[in-house]
């Protein structure tokens, strides 16, 4: 039997199952905290710091956070919109984000979070990093332009014996995703297909996919991210 | 795949019991046999141990001392720290690169020479200083440089290059045999006073573990690595956990540019340093310890192994210690492989199960999860010999000694411009001025407290004090004298220090220790604005809501000197028509396409 | 009508740098608003009315496209000393877009490939020449966004930004009130 807490999230008192992600949670109660590195059903890594929130007056990122009883949250003050507006802009100076050319585009989270927060030019400098594009895979293109470093593909992407595709390689700002030959040989469609869907942006590709749902009706066309959380 | 590779990979995986939590050492054995870490390796270990490659190579690949090709017969890492700029390293660079025939990042074409540059290696007090396949040779000057060189393509072995001198103190110990000195100026009572091992151990397993966390409690003894966290709170905690099984660590990690007490410590203290994580284990409960020494220290691995083995003769380590039924601990060597954010201890955590040192996330603590996810407790080498001392003289004894919140002695790294470089040992409160002119500093423009990580004040602060509530540091004590100019040879390099040891993990710290020294650059050149150097400080706030104490303090050598040194910003800023941005240079910009089309 | 025609029209100038020319058709594409805009603004130094040079100081610049050539780098300039308010629009104006694919090349590599190596070079450059004349511009060693070169005071994104986006802004610009886009004309492609 689930035990339920009490917390209060944005100054309203809520209840949760004890030991729920407050990201989760916070969407149950109709509060949308934005994510990037977070997926439903696989363990959190609070690496891209977005959906940081007052956890009892300190930051915190919401991802690896569970709710516990009489926790004091608060998701949207001016510092922490402006923080979240930061991550969003800095990871697109970092990369080279070209969004006109992605098969991404329209379907992008990180794109997503930019029209959310109205993103037009980063207030930091465009770094235009030389980084690769690997098409050796027969199944997958990994674009690393576009790859945001959020591990998603790392922890949730494993094959037939639970080995993982995908792994960090380097350090710092030289971090790249690799995709393992041996693990990832014998993959099929459906599994290329969900690390392209686990994929925020347009890093991982299937091969000969892209660009199948026209302008004007793909995910973020017509609604911003985070409209699914009703208040 | 040549069979040696795979006989040697056989070998050593053997050596660890196949377990994959132990691939740093597999790592750095495989690599001191066959002299580097080539995909075919990796490949194969992976294989061996049962674990994709990409895992194998994630590790690698995120320490600075794995090398995926041969770097050389002799591999030369020349330190790069600011202190080491200080002394000339330039020059010596140079001569290397001259004497060798190969730049820096290269090896030469007969494979004899491989020239790096590298972090500080902790050698501040004795800089510049190289480290020649793991061995230290310190106080370089272009000549030795060159006579190095000269040596190593005649064919002397590093042993023969070293000349058989050596340094002061254990540094002469037949199993350390290093030309490094140790330079302690200034002895306090707490880490380099009269010292027996065993002593306080005894005196403790007459006590409760309770009553062992009482005391270091009721003595208020803080960490020493620098945020000086409670040690009688986290023994407690850990204390309290749940768990069969629950590990020490001492964290001898310490990569912050100009700290070395910790070398020093190992070498002339390393049996208090393992009492302590003994008495630690003791209050704990804990069965295993873990000795995590930075790579940059390895030439003392035989001395330390033996310190141990010495230890479990003399009853002090293994199974009953002190003849104390039930209190069986013992502690292991884990070497790192170059990466400063280990010494942040989630990540020195990660990095002993094998894995990159990305700090975690927390909760959980690792006094509650931590090693293996079993419960576990880090504590900095000079904590642990305050443990010892507050065990052997109490509490009252060592309440006496420093300020009213910060409790017993600091051991100091004094490097930069001054006449007497090296360790004092300190009771803490003592302030800035008084450490300048013990070390003999003359025209001071600036003292970086704590390392880049600290924090850089000018004369006007020089009253302060180094305590907790005033200036808090993990040792490292740079003097910056007037001719320096602050923001190319210090605060640029601390930012290229930060670009190069982030981890990588979190968004802020990955992106804007590069984008710092970007824009930094273009300060320097003179083609920056008072909104660059508005953004600067703005990036302050970001970089709070990194994970780690690295990510939330990188951006400091940049952002303390901006409050403190404003005028030499201000004093570099362009000027001009603000409509136009001054960071762009049109000449420059074409200076490629010219020389695509100039003939020749 | 959406606005009313203040008394004294705006001075308007436009110009694409390394652009497609995409975003002036996205402004041409705003269907019958264009007579509103014609009673909203005049045009001076722009493609639409063709005046190649500054005739007068304008109150606002449209910049389309990047900066990949050194004449590039001079009209943007000019355009920065003669209009009050200059908008950066399209995604090459804001970001380099996709003339910045070669952002990630050395200069003479792309050189090289275009005019030597590549496939459709093959007999046609015997003497291998890269073209270079006093009268040809100097191309940059990457592509620079426009607010890297002069400050830039309003930004619009898309490839090219919306019809109706450019309509707000314009509207907005001359009318002085703050532009608020909405959702559905704020895109990146």
């Amino acid at each position: 039997m689930a035990s339920f807490v009490r917390y209060t999230l944005d100054g309203k008192t809520c209840l949760a199952e004890e030991g729920t992600q407050l990201v989760a949670a916070a969407r149950d109660s109709g509060v949308y905290i934005p994510t990037l590195c977070n997926h439903p059903g696989i363990p959190p890594k609070g690496s891209c710091r977005i959906c940081t929130v007052l956890v009892n007056g300190i930051p915190q990122t919401a991802c690896t956070t569970k709710v516990v009883e009489d926790m004091n949250v608060t998701t949207g003050t001016p510092e922490l919109e402006a923080f979240r507006k930061a991550v969003v802009e800095i990871l697109f100076a970092e990369g080279n984000h070209l969004c006109p050319s992605c098969e991404r585009s329209g379907n992008c989270e990180l794109q997503a979070l930019a029209y959310r927060y109205r993103v037009t030019v980063p207030h930091f400098p465009y770094l235009f990093p030389k980084r690769d594009v690997e098409a050796w895979h027969p199944k997958l293109v990994k674009d690393h332009n576009r790859c945001i470093q959020c591990k998603r593909c790392i922890r949730g992407i494993h094959n037939a014996e639970g080995k993982a595709l995908f792994a960090f390689g380097k350090r710092g700002d030289k971090v790249v995703i690799n995709i393992d030959p041996d693990t990832s040989r014998d993959i099929g469609d459906e599994l290329a297909q969900q690390a392209m869907d686990i994929c925020p942006v347009g890093a991982i590709l299937r091969k000969g996919k892209g660009f199948d749902v026209p302008i004007g009706r793909r995910r973020y066309d017509r609604e911003p991210i985070g409209s699914e959380v009703k208040p | 795949m040549s069979s040696s590779i795979a006989q040697t990979v056989k070998t050593v995986v053997s050596r660890y019991g196949g377990d994959a939590t132990r691939l740093m050492d597999v790592l750095i054995d495989v690599q001191d046999e066959l002299g580097c870490l080539s995909h075919v390796t990796t490949a194969r270990i992976a294989h061996t141990l049962g674990v994709p490659q990409v895992d194998v190579e994630q590790t690698v690949s995120f320490y600075h001392f794995f090398a995926r090709e041969p770097r050389g017969k002799f591999a030369v890492y020349l330190n790069d720290s600011v202190v080491a700029e200080f002394c000339g390293r330039g020059e010596v660079a140079r001569a290397f690169e001259e004497a060798a025939g190969c730049r820096f990042g290269e090896v030469t074409a007969d494979g004899v020479v491989g020239l790096f540059h590298t972090a500080c290696i902790g050698m501040s007090d004795q800089e510049p200083a190289a480290l020649v396949n793991g061995q230290v040779f310190p106080a370089l000057t272009p000549d030795k440089a060159r006579e190095l060189v000269a040596g190593m393509r005649a064919g002397k072995t590093v042993e023969e290059l070293k000349g058989g001198r050596t340094g002061d103190g254990q540094n002469a110990h037949p199993l350390v045999r290093a030309l490094v000195h140790n330079h302690i100026r200034r002895r306090g009572v707490m880490v380099f006073d009269h010292y027996q091992p065993g002593e306080a151990l005894r005196k403790v397993v007459a006590m409760s573990s309770g009553e062992v966390i009482g005391v270091v409690k009721a003595a208020s003894v803080r960490g020493r690595g620098g945020a000086g966290f409670p040690t009688g709170m986290k023994w407690d905690f850990a204390r309290r956990a749940a768990g069969d099984v629950k590990y020490v660590f001492c964290n001898a990690d310490e990569g912050e540019p100009g700290t070395f007490k910790d070398r020093v410590i190992l070498t002339e203290r390393p049996q208090m340093v393992i009492e302590g994580m003994a008495i630690a284990a003791y209050a704990v409960g804990a069965q295993r310890g873990i000795l995590y020494v930075r790579n940059e220290y390895r030439y003392l691995r035989s001395y330390l192994e033996h310190v141990l083995e010495d230890m479990r003769a003399q009853g002090l380590l293994g199974a009953a210690i002190c003849g104390q039924s039930g209190f069986d601990f013992d502690v292991s060597l884990q070497f790192g492989a170059g990466a400063y954010v280990c010494g942040e201890e989630s990540a020195l955590i990660e990095s002993a199960e094998g894995k990159r040192g990305e700090p975690r996330d927390r909760p959980p603590f690792p006094v509650e999860k931590g090693y293996l996810q079993k419960p576990t407790v880090v504590n900095n080498v000079e904590t642990l010999c305050s443990a010892v001392q507050v065990m052997l003289k109490g509490a009252e004894w060592y309440n006496r000694l420093g300020t009213e919140k910060s409790k017993g002695t600091k051991v100091l790294c004094v490097s930069g411009d001054c006449d007497r470089p090296g360790i004092y040992e300190v009771e803490w409160g003592f302030s800035v001025n008084d450490i300048l002119q013990e070390a003999g500093a003359r025209d001071v423009q600036a003292v970086q407290v704590g390392g880049p990580s600290g924090s850089c004040i000018g004369p006007g602060e020089f009253g302060r004090v180094l305590a907790y509530e005033d200036l808090a540091t993990g040792g490292s004590f740079i003097i910056i004298g007037q001719p320096r100019d602050l923001l190319k040879d210090v605060v640029l390099n601390f930012a290229r220090f930060f670009r190069e040891e982030s981890c990588g993990s979190c968004v802020p710290c990955r992106a804007l220790t590069g984008m710092a020294q970007v824009v930094l650059e273009r300060v320097i050149a003179g083609r920056g604005t008072a909104e660059d150097v508005e953004r600067l400080q703005s990036w302050q706030k970001i970089m709070r809501n990194n994970r780690c104490g690295l990510g939330q303090t990188a951006l400091n050598p940049v952002v303390s000197t901006i409050r403190n040194f404003r005028p030499l910003y201000d004093a570099r800023l362009a000027p001009g028509d603000p409509r136009f941005v001054p960071g762009f240079d049109l000449s420059a910009a074409v200076k490629d396409y010219e020389a695509a089309v100039s003939k020749g | 009508m959406t606005a009313k025609a203040p008394r004294a029209r705006k001075i308007v100038a436009t110009t694409s740098l390394a652009g497609c020319f995409g975003c002036h058709m996205s402004l041409l594409d705003i269907d019958e608003r264009i007579l509103d805009l014609i009673e909203l603004v005049e045009f001076n130094k722009s493609p639409i009315d063709d005046i190649k040079t500054f005739t007068k100081e304008c109150d606002i610049g449209l910049i389309e496209g990047g900066c990949c050539n050194d004449e590039n780098v001079h009209v943007l300039t000019e355009f920065r000393r003669h209009c009050k308010t200059l908008v950066a629009f399209g995604e090459c104006a804001l970001m380099g877009g996709l003339p910045a694919l070669r952002n990630f090349l050395p200069l003479k590599e792309c050189l090289e490939e275009a005019y030597l190596n590549g496939p459709t070079v093959a007999g046609e450059n015997p003497g291998r020449i890269i073209p270079h004349d006093p009268d040809i511009p100097k191309i940059l060693n990457r592509v620079y966004p426009c607010h890297e070169v002069v400050k830039i005071d309003y930004f619009l994104p898309g490839c090219p930004p919306s019809a109706d986006l450019i309509w707000d802004a314009l509207v907005a610009l001359v009318t002085g009130k703050e532009l608020e886009p909405q959702y559905r004309t704020f895109k990146f492609d």
